[in-house]
């Protein structure tokens, strides 16, 4: 049950996008079209649901205060999250390049749609986000792992649900001056008007 | 008739093109075609439809569907002054005060929002939009009666502006524009559209034991650790049988003006259907479920309100009016067929989800609404999608 609400608060609630603007970047940029939005955001939940609870194992066996301790006594008292970003970021930057790789064999066609914008996932501030909330709320390994899944879930159908309104309004009559991304950021505040409805729920 | 086309034809000069007031050309069209079909005949070349019916005739259907909740309405706004006042009062007495509440607030929402619509006619250049028609409409029967004026123009000069006409206007909004219009102001004046805001009017104190709580409020206090059931808590009420399922069902409870009466949403829903306006499927779709969902949650029955008998749901709230006039919506709903069953459906399944157990918003169809509003084109591009894949399996090519 816990994790069911952990799952439904992440998605809807904490929505990354809708609630804490994380990642908008590549939300705003790759949301022309529904194919290459759904290719870009499995491959955000499949990179979320590695590199949360990889960032997690790190973090608790590595980084914390006195996480060394399975080396020896000599090490509980060594404190090396002063590192956390740069290795979080390490993790991720590889687990990226893991997912680049696969869909380059898979799927050549995505693999060119997506461009530039599937190395920049790397710098995507979902991920690096998703990883920092895991360490700042204390979950434990099972539900990091659930919480990194779903955070990719609701990042996921946000940039779907944008990206089949794009391509409904590409008919649209858009005064000029908001053309592109201007039109697409007054969107992203209606439909998180929409998604406002899940505050408060607890299961 | 005669006297008012001689009005217009004489006027026209000054609007067309050359003439003095050539701005305001589209504001003339509107009261043009408004009164009358517009004299253009079909080209040689193009579209070779001809019928009587345009879009401003199809809204009108629309706003006469809506006109028995408004009635209805106003006649409730005071009849739920006088039982709260603990006075008699005869029919007629309760209309009028009725209506001296009501009428503002229509009259400010068409307003506000018209003018929003002629500034944009001007600038833009395109004929004056027809669906706030309907809008203008909606507006004021999702309100309640005690609302301040300012908000109901705030609210739909916001909905008009950012919701609609940057989009391009009608038909091309993503949300539902009444909704957009209840939804930023239940948000942002929380205070005004909740509470205990439903009920009387002017100094008279107001009988023992009143309160202004909703049949929705009454049953999220069933929500959490409560043991009574809702059933009861609806039946405990300061005047007797307020909120019994026929009084739910007639709309002789407190609620926003238009959304308390079933009775008339149905009235509404025939003329809707009857005219081939409203898509019948949407309705029944959402209607189904809610009904499907309310008897999960009887089965798992976690809390009081899940426990709540599922036909309840139908009755209590703005869930009616919710599913006749906003789920409807031919612009923000889907447009393919089956999509509408699948977005009629999720509707009804989230409205209850939202009610049974989110505690901060009682009502749960609006919000559920906007929220498929925002997935519907999704919805409609893997329905098409589905299709072009089937045929192209069938193609041999």
């Amino acid at each position: 049950m816990e994790l069911i609400n952990l799952a439904v608060k992440s998605i809807f609630i904490e929505n990354m996008i809708f609630a804490y603007f994380l990642g908008m970047c590549s939300f705003l940029a790759v949301s022309k079209k529904v194919s290459t939005a759904l290719g870009l955001g499995l491959a955000v939940i499949f990179v979320l649901t590695i590199t949360t609870p990889a960032n997690w194992l790190l973090q608790n066996y590595i980084l914390k205060e006195g996480a060394l301790a399975w080396l020896g006594a000599n090490f509980t008292s060594v404190d090396l999250s002063f590192l956390q970003f740069i290795m979080f970021i390490a993790i991720i930057a590889a687990m990226v390049q893991l997912v680049e790789m696969i869909i380059e064999k898979v799927s050549p066609v995505l693999y060119g749609s997506l461009g530039i914008f599937l190395p920049l996932i790397a710098v995507n501030c979902a991920i690096l986000g998703s990883s920092l909330f895991m360490v700042q709320n204390e979950y434990n390994l099972i539900e990091s792992t659930v919480y990194g899944f779903s955070s990719g879930i609701g990042w996921f159908l946000a940039i779907i649900a944008l990206a089949a309104i794009r391509e409904k309004m590409k008919y649209s009559n858009v005064p000029d001056g908001l053309k592109g991304l201007g039109i697409t950021m007054l969107i992203t505040g209606l439909m998180g008007l929409g998604f406002m409805s899940f505050i408060g729920i607890s299961i | 008739m005669k006297f008012i086309k001689q009005i217009f034809d004489k006027q026209k000069p000054y609007f067309e093109k050359g003439g003095k007031l050539e701005k305001l050309f589209y504001i003339f069209e509107a009261g043009e075609t408004f009164f009358f079909v517009p004299p253009l005949t079909t080209k040689s070349k193009g579209v070779q439809v001809r019928d009587a019916i345009d879009l401003k005739r199809l809204m009108m259907t629309v706003v006469i569907a809506l006109l028995p909740c408004l009635v209805f309405g106003m006649w409730n706004v005071g009849n739920m002054h006088y039982l709260a006042t603990g006075e008699a009062a005869d029919f007629i007495t309760k209309l009028l005060l009725g209506a001296k509440v009501v009428l503002p607030i229509v009259v400010v929402a068409y307003a506000a929002g018209l003018g929003v619509e002629f500034v944009f006619s001007i600038i833009r250049r395109h004929p004056v939009n027809e669906g706030f028609l309907v809008t203008g409409m909606l507006i004021p029967l999702i309100l309640p009666p005690t609302v301040p004026l300012w908000q109901v123009a705030l609210g739909t000069i916001f909905a008009v502006f950012l919701g609609k006409e940057v989009f391009g206007g009608t038909g091309m909004n993503i949300l539902n524009v009444a909704l957009t219009c209840r939804a930023f102001l239940y948000f942002a004046y929380p205070a005004e559209l909740s509470g205990d805001v439903w009920t009387y009017f002017g100094d008279t104190a107001p009988i023992e034991g009143h309160s202004g709580a909703t049949a929705l409020a009454l049953a999220a206090e069933g929500i959490g650790e409560a043991t009574t059931p809702v059933i009861e808590n609806l039946s405990n009420t300061w005047s007797a049988g307020l909120f019994s399922f026929n009084s739910l069902f007639m709309g002789t409870v407190p609620g926003s003006i238009g959304e308390t009466s079933v009775l008339m949403c149905i009235i509404g829903a025939a003329i809707l259907i009857l005219t081939g306006v409203g898509s019948w499927k949407i309705m029944f779709s959402v209607v189904a479920g809610t009904l499907f969902m309310g008897v999960i949650c009887n089965v798992v029955g976690l809390n009081e309100y899940m426990l709540l008998p599922p036909h309840y749901h139908l009755v209590i709230g703005g869930f009616a009016f919710g599913v006749v006039f906003m789920a409807t919506d031919p612009v923000t709903s889907s447009q393919t067929e089956k999509g509408k069953w699948i977005y009629g459906f999720l509707i009804g399944v989230i409205t209850v989800i939202i009610r049974v157990f989110n505690p901060v918003y009682p009502e749960g169809i609006m919000m559920a609404i906007l929220l498929m509003n925002v997935f519907a084109p999704l919805i409609d591009f893997y329905v098409v999608q589905a299709n072009k894949n089937r045929r192209l399996k069938r193609a041999t090519i």
